[in-house]
């Protein structure tokens, strides 16, 4: 709810205006200073933050530049730092999971608000909200004993055994890879994804179904032609602050894509993300280049995090302008 | 009416689909907590919550010293976080307009997105860097950080469900602003903003990433917030990697704690919502 002016408080606004500042008593004023540095606090953390993060990664900005994205070699020993490897592990895992979680979570979203019996929808949504609410590292322990032999035992082989001449598909079966951490990705973003689109879905005014279903349309017609474009660019800002969840998404990742600085074409060979890297390597980095190199991809990340959330944010506000929609998901 | 009937068919079919993405959205939940229980249930026990752990290869043994930690840390961040989200929170729907009021609420939106990864790293060139050890309080202030704008947006919209005349009333009375906003709007609005910092709680709770290289971890009880320190999402990422059967079973257990305790956290936090919705009609 960031549209900020409700009818009420409008109405009020003289009652603010009446206290000027001659009047304000001493209590006043030093509430509202303490207030005033409560909130100014947060943007100052916000810009010491960013300072940090920039002083911080100078080295390796400088040694570096832009070779730090168009190189993979990742040598700590030798101080050699190339981050493509992680930039690419971090988007082909992100868009892999999202690959997976969009269509389910956009069936989810629709059967709640569309066709679900008005008793089931609310204690749906809760339990797969509850999903949102289980810790990433718990997410990981579940991932490395019971998805990955799991996967590895039926699902690897089968896919090896259809798409094999791909090579998507090639290479030796390991467990910890790419596609085990996408999956397990998909999973995690999956409650987002789910919960924005059906706010945007609900946001959508019954007028529009009504209309499509007097003309003589299916449910499922209506859906497709009625409920959904209407909802088309608020149904984008949650996949894209799914994809924003998925880029730092960091413990479960860690512990299932096999963390290895390598590109690889196979999904089944092991990957890196940017903050898996981090996670990794940041308690045991050694030299002051290899601090500074994993400072310059935590700047990175959030960078690309704050540019993609903000645009999820624009999109869902065009669409659901004070309902709500997406606040409690960001 | 061949087409009529194909037409009925194909929306019947879609509403099939759909009800198996639900179930296959759901299944993961009841698998994972299934596991859980089945795994971890069994290592529950006092001694699971009063002892430290046994040296590899013993049985028995539990994790005391990952509660002690997070305990310690959760609260601290709390202690950090909660007054300066509600202040913020307070500020953001006293003076809607204001420009500092309308950055801020976009910077803690900002913030809200930053992976917690990034928020460690910031801690640590923060706090670990500069006093050149690790400690359980650098971990506390990346948590407060990951609380703030959880719990000053959280605030503010509940701020909003107070109804006006009842500022009005108080106002009228001859009250003070600040005595209005604090006696009459906070308190009505209480329960909402606990839930919000219940939720907040809940997330931080479970959070490893930004504990990996501020609080580090550590075999050890200890209560000193200025030394290295243990928490349960810690224990449960360095026993699930570690090479012993016997450390598998501790992480299965830990888990299942820390689930539990963000989950009763969560359905306190739910059950008070409703309250307050009702509250604010």
């Amino acid at each position: 709810m960031t549209t900020a002016v409700s009818a009420p408080r409008a109405a009020a606004a003289p009652t603010g205006g009446a206290y000027s500042l001659e009047h304000a008593s001493r209590g006043d004023r030093v509430f509202k200073a303490l207030l005033t540095l409560a909130a100014a606090s947060i943007p100052v953390l916000l810009g010491f933050l960013v300072y940090e993060l920039w002083i911080g990664s100078a080295l390796a900005r400088q040694t570096f530049g832009l070779t730090f994205v168009t190189t993979s070699e990742w040598d700590p020993v030798a101080d050699k730092f190339g981050a493509l490897p992680l930039i690419f592990g971090t988007l082909l895992s992100s868009f892999l999971a999202l690959l997976i979680a969009v269509p389910l979570s956009l069936g989810v979203a629709i059967y709640l608000t569309e066709f679900a019996p008005r008793s089931l929808r609310q204690p749906i949504a809760n339990i797969i909200g509850l999903l949102a609410a289980i810790p990433s590292v718990v997410y990981g322990l579940w991932g490395i004993f019971v998805l990955i032999p799991f996967l590895r035992a039926t699902v690897f082989p089968a896919l090896k055994g259809a798409f094999g001449f791909l090579p998507l598909f090639e290479g030796p079966i390991y467990g910890p890879s790419m596609l085990s951490a996408s999956i397990i990705l998909a999973i995690m973003v999956m409650p987002y994804i789910m919960s924005v689109s059906r706010e945007v879905l609900l946001a959508v005014p019954g007028s529009q179904r009504e209309a499509a279903l007097a003309l003589g349309a299916t449910r499922w017609e209506a859906v497709v032609t009625a409920v959904v474009p209407y909802a088309r660019t608020g149904i984008m800002g949650a996949i894209i602050l799914g994809l924003g969840r998925a880029l730092g998404e960091t413990m479960a990742v860690t512990m299932l894509i096999g963390n290895r600085h390598e590109i690889a074409a196979s999904l089944f060979a092991p990957g890196y993300t940017m903050a898996a890297a981090i996670a990794n390597e940041f308690a045991e980095a050694a030299t002051p280049m290899h601090f500074s190199a994993l400072t310059y991809v935590a700047f990175t990340l959030f960078v690309v995090t704050v540019l993609v959330n903000a645009g999820a944010r624009l999109l869902i506000w065009r669409v659901a302008r004070g309902s709500g929609a997406g606040s409690s998901a960001l | 009416m061949n087409r009529r009937l194909f037409r009925r068919f194909k929306s019947n079919v879609m509403t099939g689909v759909l009800m198996a993405c639900v179930l296959a959205a759901v299944l993961p939940l009841l698998f994972i907590l299934g596991t859980l229980l089945l795994k971890g249930a069994g290592s529950l026990s006092l001694d699971f919550f009063t002892k430290m752990p046994a040296p590899a290869g013993e049985n028995g043994g539990g994790v005391a010293h990952a509660i002690v930690g997070t305990l310690l840390m959760v609260g601290t961040a709390c202690l950090i976080g909660i007054p300066i989200g509600i202040g913020a929170g307070v500020f953001a729907s006293e003076y809607p307009g204001n420009r500092l009021a309308i950055l801020s609420r976009f910077v803690a939106d900002v913030l809200n997105g930053t992976p917690s990864i990034v928020i460690g790293v910031f801690a640590w060139t923060w706090i670990v860097a500069r006093q050149k050890h690790f400690s359980g309080f650098a971990g506390s202030v990346a948590l407060a950080i990951l609380m703030v704008p959880m719990v000053m947006r959280t605030t503010e919209e509940i701020i909003k469900l107070v109804p006006h005349s009842l500022r009005e009333a108080a106002l009228a009375l001859g009250y003070q602003r600040w005595r209005t906003t604090l006696q009459i709007v906070l308190l009505t609005a209480l329960p909402g903003i606990l839930t919000g910092a219940l939720l907040a709680v809940a997330r931080i709770a479970g959070e490893t990433a930004p504990l990996l290289f501020t609080a580090l971890g550590s075999q050890y009880m200890g209560t000193n917030l200025n030394q290295p320190m243990a928490a349960l999402p810690l224990t449960v990422y360095t026993y699930a990697t570690g090479p012993y059967e016997e450390w598998h079973r501790y992480a299965w257990a830990a888990a299942l704690v820390l689930i539990l305790m963000v989950f009763i956290l969560n359905m306190g936090a739910r059950f008070a919502t409703r309250r307050m919705a009702r509250l604010g009609g």
